[in-house]
């Protein structure tokens, strides 16, 4: 497996994103009251913050649904939540948030991946796809369509994290029997126990022929 | 979760500089358990040096045998046609392991440095001398259903969860690693330790260290080979015992063997004597129940894991019977 683009960023600027906040804060701050009256003082300590804010950020270039993005994320921001909390896109969700049952299932440049596993800033320069990303403008992709005949869900929680490990499981190869699919199928937990239709939808889409 | 420095770097020996600079920093990978365990404050870096840039991704010919840099992914390994060819328990043992999406995150070194799945280790409202040394065994007296059967002390009863160490331990392969003192070569058999009276340490890995790569020699292991997985679910659930199995047959008689099980001590744990025993024999489920019962010598099981001294036998006859072809 190869990554297409190896990172470029310049050797002095890998090293650290956040280590001088407290030197930062302290020096700021002091200047800062010394210059101005107590009120303005609460001012500058709330410009602190913002600017402190901004210097615990890493910059970070993803593309996400085909759209280049310029983002700016602290280091801890898993890729699951700078999807849902900073970019709105809430079709990949958050079921447990550590690995256990495949809600949050997005593909990372075509290989299907949890998100909740993994940092955003580690992701540079990668093509994500979320659910949001699979139907071709108003017309669903066939995975979709088929989990809607089928009555692949019912609460549809997991339905997503589903869809997208679906699609990945036909391109990889592995649909290739009801026994393959359930054995590659087992990261995504359905507590309503859809698991015999949407197993039913896989072999559709997978005997249909349909580019997926 | 803690706040952290986040470096990037593109070479190995930055690599190694960054993370010798800082003894609260650590190598991410994958991230798949590392992360998980920093969501629950189990562990809380300073500072993650990411190393996925690294060139440490091929998976080559090396002397006969194959090498297989640390960063090369489960799923890609698990696939690669010279790992089906040459090496096919290992491809067996990793798909045993975890999902279809975890297996497209986690690396061969991330692999080996995963830490246990012990309740006790994970509650950080309970004793665990791993996660907290002094604390105390809660598995001891405790909840103990999953815990070890070999090589265990009465600071630690934990097991290792890979299933792909245990056929790395089987095929006799070797761990290739860099770090501030040079690069050095660990036999995989040695590089997890007992929990003794440190089981907060995993393995031999010395501070600061670097995994390359994992080499495995060339081995007539290619075909009567089998990876049996015992777990509670029919798959994405942890063993609670395993085999690798590996047998090199001439007619009906086994010429060599590799033997070794997972989910039963604080590391993969090689079957030598049953493996010895194995030479010479007759291919029979009678021979594979005289080294099963050679294999168990030893054992000592805690209040909820009886059922292991018989369950671990049995998948050793199991596994060699599929290895050889006896239905």
């Amino acid at each position: 497996m190869e990554y297409k683009k190896p990172c470029k960023m310049p050797e002095n600027k890998t090293e650290t994103h956040n280590d001088s906040r407290r030197t930062f804060l302290k020096q700021s701050s002091l200047l800062t009251a010394l210059a101005l009256t107590p009120a303005g003082v609460v001012e500058a300590a709330k410009l602190d913050e913002k600017i402190a804010e901004k210097f615990e950020k890493v910059p970070l270039t993803l593309e996400i649904n085909g759209v280049k993005k310029k983002l700016s994320v602290e280091p801890r921001t898993t890729l699951l939540d700078l999807l849902r909390e900073q970019l709105n896109l809430t079709g990949t969700k958050k079921g447990c948030d550590y690995g256990q049952c495949g809600a949050c299932t997005v593909h990372v440049d075509g290989m299907r991946v949890n998100s909740c596993l993994t940092f955003a800033v580690m992701q540079e320069g990668r093509k994500i796809t979320t659910i949001e990303g699979l139907a071709d403008g108003d017309k669903l992709h066939p995975m979709q369509t088929a989990f809607i005949k089928h009555d692949g869900f019912q609460c549809g929680y997991c339905t997503p994290g589903q869809i997208m490990s679906a699609v990945a499981c036909i391109r990889e190869g592995h649909a290739n029997s009801e026994a393959e699919i359930r054995e590659y199928m087992s990261g995504n937990i359905c507590r309503c126990g859809a698991y015999p239709n949407i197993v039913d939808a896989i072999v559709e889409v997978k005997n249909g022929g349909q580019k997926v | 979760m803690n706040q952290f420095q986040y470096a990037r770097p593109t070479k190995q020996k930055a690599a190694v500089e960054l993370l010798a600079k800082d003894p609260n920093a650590m190598f991410i990978a994958g991230g798949t358990n590392l992360i998980d365990l920093m969501k629950r404050n189990i562990v809380a870096p300073q500072k993650l040096v990411d190393i996925n840039r690294l060139p440490l991704r091929e998976i080559e010919k090396e002397n006969g045998g194959v090498r297989i840099g640390a960063l090369a992914l489960n799923s890609v390994v698990a696939e690669d046609k010279l790992i089906l060819e040459k090496f096919p328990l290992l491809s067996q043992a990793l798909n045993a392991g975890a999902s279809a999406q975890l297996r497209n995150m986690a690396t061969v070194g991330g692999n080996m440095m995963q830490r246990t799945r012990c309740y006790y280790f994970y509650d950080t409202a309970l004793p665990c001398n791993k996660r907290e040394p002094g604390s105390g065994c809660g598995a001891l007296e405790g909840f103990n259903r999953m815990h070890a059967i070999f090589g265990f002390s009465d600071k630690c009863i934990a097991v290792h969860p890979s299933d792909m160490s245990v056929a790395l331990t089987a095929l006799d392969a070797t761990v290739l690693v860099t770090g501030p003192k040079g690069d050095r070569t660990i036999p995989f058999v040695d590089f997890h330790r007992l929990p003794g009276e440190h089981p907060e340490i995993d393995t031999n890995l010395q501070k600061g260290e670097l995994i390359l790569a994992v080499d495995l020699p060339e081995s007539p292991f290619t075909k009567n080979v089998h990876y049996l997985k015992v777990r509670e679910r029919a798959s994405y659930a942890f063993a609670l015992v395993s085999v690798a199995a590996a047998l090199d047959i001439d007619g009906s008689t086994i010429k060599d063997a590799r033997l070794a099980m997972g989910g039963v001590a604080h590391k993969p744990w090689r079957l030598s004597d049953a493996e010895k025993a194995l030479v010479g024999k007759p291919v029979s489920e009678e021979t594979f129940r005289q080294v099963a019962e050679l294999a168990m010598q030893g054992a000592k099981a805690f209040e909820h894991n009886v059922y292991k001294l018989k369950l671990a036998p049995n998948t050793i006859v199991q596994a060699l019977k599929t290895a050889a072809g006896i239905v």
